[in-house]
This record gives C-alpha cells, structure tokens and sequence, in this order.
C-alpha cells in the first residue's frame, strides 16, 4: 500500500491504495465519490469521465498513484457554488439529455472538457467529440443539442423536443 | 400553449437534479459495513463434463471467506422459468434445470462455476485463479438449425433433444392458411435472421446480499426493474426464504432494456452467501461479465411467406421461426417468441388467414430473453421487410400496398387472437409522409449521386402490445404470474402525496410523469407528489417495469387510488362544508359546494382527516390512504410509422443514417419530452441493431464479441438528430387515462426502415438486391453491391 495524495474538488484527499488500484476505485471507494461510474472494463464508455489537471481523463484508465499530486475535478464539483446546476448541467436537464443518468456524469465531465477547448462547437465536432462516451438511453438526440445549448447556441431549430 | 404542468406537460424531471451532480445512488454505490465481495469463476468453454473441481489452494489465499461450488447448493432450488409454453401438439414445452453454479456440466462460455467471497475484490479473483477445474470438453451446439440433428449433442443429457418447444400459431388456421398459398395470385417468400443483441445498459448489473442474524431477515440490494419479481422468484422457488423476511431494494437504475427483469444466479448466489458468511456479500458485474452473464436478445431465423390475391390484398401469411433459447431457459424466455410475437403477426393489416411456428432451440449460448420490443420487433421486422420485397416483385409502391391493406376500421380482431381497440395508421402514415418530407426524396437523391453516394428511402409501419398484461389471459398462456400493477396513494396531513408503487424507472422519469397524472386530477402542484419505487419495504406488492407498461398499468393502478382518495375526500369535505356528498366539486385543489361560494381547501380536507375533531367519525374511518391494483383488461397497441434515409458510399459499403422520421400513436401522453426521449432511444437501438450490434459465437462457442472492442455499441457520430412526432393520437379505449405506451416502440419500428432504406439505395444503383442480413456491416453490403 502506498499513500496517495491529490486535491479532488478543491479539497485535499489521500489515501493507501495499491499498485493496481484506478483512479476510479480511488474516487469511489476511498473518496466516497460515487458519481464517477465505471461502465466498462476496456476505456470505452465514458461514464469514468474526470478532470486531471484540467484534461478530460478516463477515471478506469488512469491509476490512482498516476494522478498523485494532481488536481481532479468530478462531477460532484460541477454545480455553481450556490448549489445550482451549471450550465452544461442546466441544459442537460433543460434539454432531456439524460434518462437514466449512468453515462451522465462522463457526458457532463466531456462537454465541459469539450467546450472549454471549442466554445462553439458544430453538431458535427460535438458527435465526433462524444466517440468516447457511450450512452444506452437517448439516442445522443438530446445530449447534442444540450451541449450546443449549453454553447449558448440556438437550438430551437434544430429538432423538436 | 403549452402546459407548464398536469398531464401532457413537458415536465422537467426531477430526478435528473441527482443524476447530474452525481447524487445517484446506483446499487454498486451501496457498500455495507463489512462487506465481502464475491468472484464469479466462469465457464471458458461452451460445453463440457465437470470431472473435479479442486478449490484447496483458494480457499488458502489471502484473504478468502469461502469458496463456493455447486455442492454447497445441494438442497437449493434451481432458476425457476415464469412461463410455460404448450407445443402445436398440446404438450409442454421441456423445461431444464438451471442451477446457480453449474452442476455436473458447463453449457454456455461464462456459466458461473465456482464462486470465491474474500475481503475484497482483487483477493478473491486472485483465489478464483487458483481455483483447479477439470473439464471435458464436449462439441458444442450453436447453429440452431443443427442443434435440432437428430444426432446432435445434446446441451441437456436428460431432455429428449434441444426442442425446446414446436409451437403453431393459431394451429386451427393451419388448413386454411395453406388453402389461401394454393390459391395466391402471387406469394413472396423471404428468408431472414434477426440478429443476436446484448441490451447493454450502461450500468452494469451488481447484488450485494445482505443478512440479519438478530431478525434473520434477507436483504438483497440489487439492479432490477421489477424488485417484487425478484423476490417471489428467489424467494419461493429458489432459496425457500417467505416474503415477509426477505426485502428486495432496487435504488437508482442505469438502464435496463429488459436485461434487468429477469431473476439472476448472482442474486441468489449473494443472498444466499450474505448468510452463509454470516456478512454482506458485494457482487459487480464487469462488462465482460455482462456480455457472456446478462440474457441476450432476439436471434430468430425466420422464413417468411406472405399470398396475394391479383389486386395486390394479403390473402394470407405463413411464418417459420427457428428462436434461440440459449442453454437454460431464461425468466420469461418462452413468451418472446410465442404470445409477444406470433400474436403481433398482423402488424397494421387485415391479412385473414395467418399460421406461425415456432421452434424454440437449445444452444451452448448465453441464455436468450427480453430485449426492448421483446417478440414484437422480430415480428414487425418480418412482416414490413416481405411486404417491401412483394412490392418489388409485384412493381408497385411499397407504401401503396401497405395503405391498401391497412386496418382501418376498429376494433379489429385479427386471425392472431388479440383484438386492436384504436388506431388510425392512414393518419399516422400521413403525418410521416409530411414530417420525413418523403415528396423532397427525389431531390435529396439526387443531390447525393451529384456528391458520388448512393441514396435510399426505408418506409415502414409497426404495431405492438404493449400494457403487459391482463393476468387471466396470460395465465391461460403459460405465464407463471399475473401482470397487474398496484399503487398505494398516503395523502399526509398537511396535503402533501406520497405515492409508492410497484412499477420502476430504469430511466423512464417516472418520479416527475406520475405526479403528473395526480397533480391533474386532485388540482395541486407536482412538487407536493413524491413518488416512492424499487423497495418491496415499502412498495405495495407490483410486476415493476417493462413492456412499456407503466404508465398504462401502473399509472392507472394509480389513477384508481387517487380516485378513492378523492371519494373519499368528498366525503369528508361535504362534512366540513354541511353539504351534500353529491354537491362536491374539487377543481383546483379545492373542494366546493355546487352554486355556492362555500369551499374548503385540500389542505384542510387532509388535515381534518389526520386530526378528526370534526370529522364524521360514525361513517368513515380517519386517515387518508389508498391502495389499488389494476389489471388491464386487454394489451393497448400503439402503432406508428417511420421513415429511414441512408446514403451509401459505393466504395466501401459504408452506410450513413441522413435523415430518420417517425410518426407515433401513443393515444393520450403524459409527458411530450419524455416520450420523446423514450423513442429517440428506441430508435438509436434499432439502427445500432439494423447497422452495428452483433452478438457473434465462432461454432465451438466461444463468444466473439464480449467487450465493446468488438460488439459495436451506437456512439454519437452514428446518429442524425430525428424527427419525432406524437400528434397522431387515438387514445386507448380500455384504461382510464387513454394512453398505450411508449418504451418500445422505436426498437420495433427502426430497423425495417433502415435495411429498406439500404436495399432502395442498392436498387437505384441497379443492384437486384431485395433484402441484405442485419447488421448492415460496410463488408455486407459491400458484398451485396457486387
Ligand atoms: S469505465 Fe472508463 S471508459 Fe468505461
Ligand atoms: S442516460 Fe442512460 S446511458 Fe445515458
């Protein structure tokens, strides 16, 4: 067992893992931070999406002594301060980007990544983007046009409901 | 306008508050204070004698609890099956036994064979490793259609063959349906596979058993949609424990797809262990696992015959179906290709004369069951794929000869034992014509060939059941259950609803669309109705969710307990306002006096009857709680027509989905957004099916597609934005809020479209293609253009 330390949301986090241990078990099981899911054992889904020193990481993939020292953001750090959705999560609900919200948090985790990098993106940029994110529920339908409303970009053309 | 609240509202769901600030909780987010975690030692051959299994130098590994093998089992029940089919010769279907850890021979490559419970995870797949078990293999049966050799291997020494059950269907019609062929103008044969899926949900599935030795009450945390199913299953016919000292919790789930209805062995196996480790035992399933663990779906083989007469009306429809059961049968594996599909065989038209058969087959696969449309996809892919060759053949309009056969006149029984109550397939075809704009298909086209890509239209109607299901019928078919749902309605004191129910969202919103339907009819604020699901603590007992049943079963089980407590209200605001019961009105979450200004709000209504001061006392009972349980009392059919633009890429194969349309009769909708959401869904799951997904087996067994490497799951870039419609609205006739339901029926109507659409797009580049197998790979419809 080795000691691992990192800030996770802003607050410092430690804790003894082993040497196969994932960042992902880390979260979840050390952490308590359950919103990070693991989908899939061959980094391919996307629901283990976090934030390792501001990059889009898959959680499964990554060991947990890989990120010591690291800043990581996870879902449980997205809402604004007050408490309230922020805007990517805002228009996933607005927008009925998820169903039954297993592959949400890596969704939400990649548009954040997404749209700090292309601000604008084009429904095209936005699929190509999500390759790595699988969701069983919505089609992408409402995912897409969540992330290009949460762009700022209107949506209401694009289909109805 | 729309409305910003009550039935047919675009509710913001509630639920997804949690979801999006990873608040869920999920079953694999329960850990339990001392918990141990059990390792699945699986089957890596499809069919093989178990000589020995030698577990010493595991149990000796750090950190082992105990190991399991199916010895420990001995005086255990079996997974039991929930239905029971009779063959075309009125005997029942043969029946295996399916232990929880395999008996004397493995059957199917992920078949749990020994189990190892350690401190964590990693000690007990290390001591799974070193687990010693020696097998003689054995050849393996795959293909159906050899497993039916009478000198095949059989996957059951003590069953006759691998016959499952030879099913005819309706057998008195047999006569007069060949009768019908002799006499056919014309008849169009068609020969097809429906392909084997694995419904990944993206949760995978977890139980984690737990044991109370002071109570010696059973706790089983575990990914199900339909928790009372599990615990009468498990319960009764597995572990011998009554219902009232077993509880069974279903939290948050990920996604189901019908994959989490059935009874599984690591329920049992968890529950089982709880106790005999004398502490909680956590089972994860990894997607591996899932793959070769969670029921499959589909895999028919299919001969399909549909007669004309000289003006083109189907005069008759004969089918041939040989239907994968897997090794052992899985829940409710039977009815899928029986009752859910040879029942749906008239699709939206008057065909007279229709026979269907059915073989169920034993193979050394994973166990086959339910997935979304369960029966009726294969069925409406059959029926619309023949219709679009027998256009071919016959050169006329594909879209023609449907409206020429369509059912237009209700109710209408078909030759296949169900009877429609509403639907109005003109007008939903109308309504697809004008949203897919199929009049602009000719200049898309050609904008297409201009950019050197091949082009083709699919158009299709489905049909399916769905408001599973009236419990005297299904009984008298072979269902080991009934299919009511409940709901018990507990109005506090202050006005406020609990509402707690056997139905249960795996992603459906259910928490924000069922207050909906009560907001509506008592007059108050959705925000004052909670809904309580997924514990059978506190959940009246209910069949759970599937079969897009919620809303037309559950949310009427609701309805009528929001009726009494209404009645019931009356009675206690007449009280109140020294009027007569039948004077009472209640609109707006007030009760009034008819012609007066007299009224009493809910809120004082409720109070009184939790605090009876003034309160008729002699005549009624104080408190406010209702329970009701509602059995439908027919299927509801929602029915729709969609349309599937694809562009082809001559070089390579490659189809492109452009442009997907469909028109739904969903009869009356509670949540717009959600309906949408739900076919978006289906609709992304049929065009996975149609182009990608394949669950593939090379012929000794081995499962070729088990992780997402190589079972290619729809990702974003495989999908356009689509154009849904639910306006066509004929609501159910049958149950109190006219609506038939909706989970479905983008799974069912899709994939017909979308293979139609590829043979158009071959056709107009002279190819004399009529029909290319699912999944539409580059490689296949490569080969087919050649
Ligand atoms: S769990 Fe990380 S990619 Fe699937
Ligand atoms: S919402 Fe269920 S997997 Fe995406």
């Amino acid at each position: 067992m080795t000691q691992v330390k990192m800030t996770v949301n802003g607050k410092a986090a430690s804790g003894d893992v082993e040497g196969r241990t994932l960042l992902a078990q880390f979260l979840r099981d050390s952490q308590g931070l359950t919103g990070t899911h693991v989908g899939c054992d061959t980094s391919q889904c996307g629901a283990c999406v976090v934030h390792v020193d501001g990059k889009a990481v898959k959680a499964c993939t990554m060991l947990a002594l890989e990120a010591d020292g690291a800043e990581v953001s996870t879902i449980e750090g997205q809402a604004n301060a007050d408490g309230s959705l922020n805007v990517i999560q805002q228009a996933f609900q607005d927008h009925h980007g998820l169903q039954c919200g297993f592959c949400t948090p890596g969704m939400v985790m990649s548009a954040a990544a997404l749209l700090k990098d292309n601000p604008k993106p084009t429904e095209t940029e936005v699929r190509d983007y999500l390759e790595g994110n699988i969701c069983r529920c919505t089609g992408y339908h409402n995912i897409v046009k969540a992330i290009l409303a949460a762009s700022g970009q209107d949506v209401s053309a694009i289909a109805a409901e | 306008m729309p409305k910003d609240g009550g039935i047919g509202a675009s509710s913001k769901r509630r639920e997804d508050i949690r979801f999006l600030t990873g608040a869920g909780n999920y079953t694999d987010d329960i850990n339990l204070r001392g918990q141990a975690y059990v390792f699945f030692l699986r089957s890596d051959i499809a069919h093989g004698t178990i000589n020995n299994i030698d577990t010493s130098a595991a149990e000796g590994m750090p950190g082992v609890v105990k190991v399991f093998t199916a010895a420990d089992f001995a005086g255990v029940g079996g997974m039991p099956c929930g239905w029971q089919v009779t063959d075309k010769h009125g005997e029942v279907m043969q029946e295996p036994g399916h232990p929880i850890l395999a008996t004397g021979k493995v059957r199917h490559v992920g078949e749990p064979i020994a189990a190892v419970v350690a401190e964590t995870l990693a000690q007990a797949r290390d001591a799974a490793e070193a687990i010693d078990v020696d097998i003689t293999e054995l050849p393996a049966v795959i293909d159906m259609k050899d497993a039916l050799k009478a000198d095949a291997p059989k996957v059951h020494d003590d069953l006759k063959n691998n016959l499952c059950y030879d099913w005819g269907f309706v057998e008195e019609n047999k006569a007069a349906v060949e009768e019908a062929f002799q006499n056919a103008a014309h008849v169009t044969t068609l020969e097809l596979r429906n392909n084997r899926l694995v419904a990944n949900p993206m949760e995978p599935r977890v139980a984690v058993g737990d044991f109370a030795r002071g109570t010696g009450d059973h706790t089983l945390y575990t990914t199900s949609q339909n928790p009372h199913v599990i615990r009468l299953l498990m319960g009764a016919f597995v572990l011998g424990i009554p219902e009232h000292k077993l509880r069974v919790v279903a939290p948050d789930v990920g996604g189901g797809f019908g994959t989490k209805i059935f009874h599984y062995q690591e329920e049992a196996f968890v529950t089982f262990a709880a106790k005999a480790c004398n502490r909680p035992v956590k089972w994860t399933s990894s997607r591996t696992e899932a793959f070769m663990s969670d029921a499959h779906g589909r895999d028919h083989v299919t001969t399909i015959q549909l007669a004309l007469d000289a003006d083109n009306n189907f005069t008759a429809l004969r089918t041939d179906t040989h239907a994968n059961m897997g090794a052992y049968l899985s829940t409710f594996a039977p009815s899928v290709p029986t009752w859910l599909h040879g029942t749906l065989m008239a699709g939206n038209y008057k065909t007279p004369l229709i026979y269907v058969n059915v073989k169920a087959v034993f193979t050394n696969t994973v166990p086959v069951d339910a997935y979304r449309g369960a029966g009726r996809p294969e069925a409406t892919f059959q029926l619309e794929r023949v219709i679009d060759k027998a256009a071919i053949e016959l050169g006329v309009d594909a879209i023609e000869l449907r409206r020429q056969n369509f059912i237009t006149e209700f109710p209408y029984a078909t030759p296949v034992a169900v009877e429609y109550d509403t639907g109005d397939y003109v007008a939903t075809m109308d309504k697809l014509t004008e949203i897919a704009d199929l009049a602009g298909f000719e200049a898309r086209r050609k904008e297409s060939e201009a950019r050197g890509k091949l082009r083709g239209l699919g158009v299709n109607c489905y049909i399916e059941a769905c408001g599973i299901a009236p419990s005297n019928l299904v009984g008298q078919l072979g269902a080991r259950a009934g299919l009511y749902e409940s709901a018990t309605v507990r109005v506090n004191a202050t006005g406020g609803l609990v509402v707690m129910t056997g139905s249960h969202s795996h992603g459906q919103g259910h928490e924000t669309a069922f207050p909906q339907v009560i907001a509506e009819m008592i007059g108050i604020d959705e925000s004052m109705i909670e809904i309580v699901h997924g514990d059978t603590a506190n959940t009246p007992m209910g069949m759970g969710t599937y079969g897009s049943r919620s809303i037309a079963v559950g949310g009427s089980a609701m309805v009528r307990a929001t009726e009494k407590i209404i009645a019931k209200a009356k009675k206690i605001a007449s009280h109140l306002l020294e009027a007569s019961e039948s004077d009472i009105e209640l609109k707006d979450g007030a009760f009034s006096v008819a012609g007066t200004d007299k009224s009493v709000a809910w809120g004082d209504v409720t109070l009184a009857a939790y605090v009876p001061h003034n309160y008729p006392l002699e005549d009624i009972e104080p408190g406010l709680e209702e329970t009701a349980f509602y059995d439908p009392s027919n299927f509801t059919y929602p029915s729709g027509a969609y349309a599937c633009e694809v562009e082809v890429d001559r070089d390579t194969g490659q189809v492109t989905i452009e442009r997907f349309s469909a028109a739904d009769d969903f009869g009356n909708i509670i949540n717009p957004m959600i309906v949408s959401g739900q076919v978006h869904g289906g609709i992304a799951q049929g065009i996975g099916q149609a182009l990608l997904e394949n669950c593939a087996y090379d012929e000794n067994g081995q499962l070729l597609s088990a992780s997402y490497m190589d079972y290619a799951m729809p990702r974003a870039y495989d999908m356009p934005f689509f154009s849904v419609d639910h306006s066509c609205q004929t609501p159910c006739t049958h149950n109190p809020l006219g609506v038939k339901g909706c989970g479905e029926a983008g799974a069912i109507g899709s994939p017909p479209a979308v293979v139609g659409a590829v043979v158009d797009a071959l056709r107009s580049a002279g190819k004399d293609v009529t029909h290319v197998n699912m999944p539409l790979s580059p490689s296949r419809v490569w080969a087919a253009m050649q």
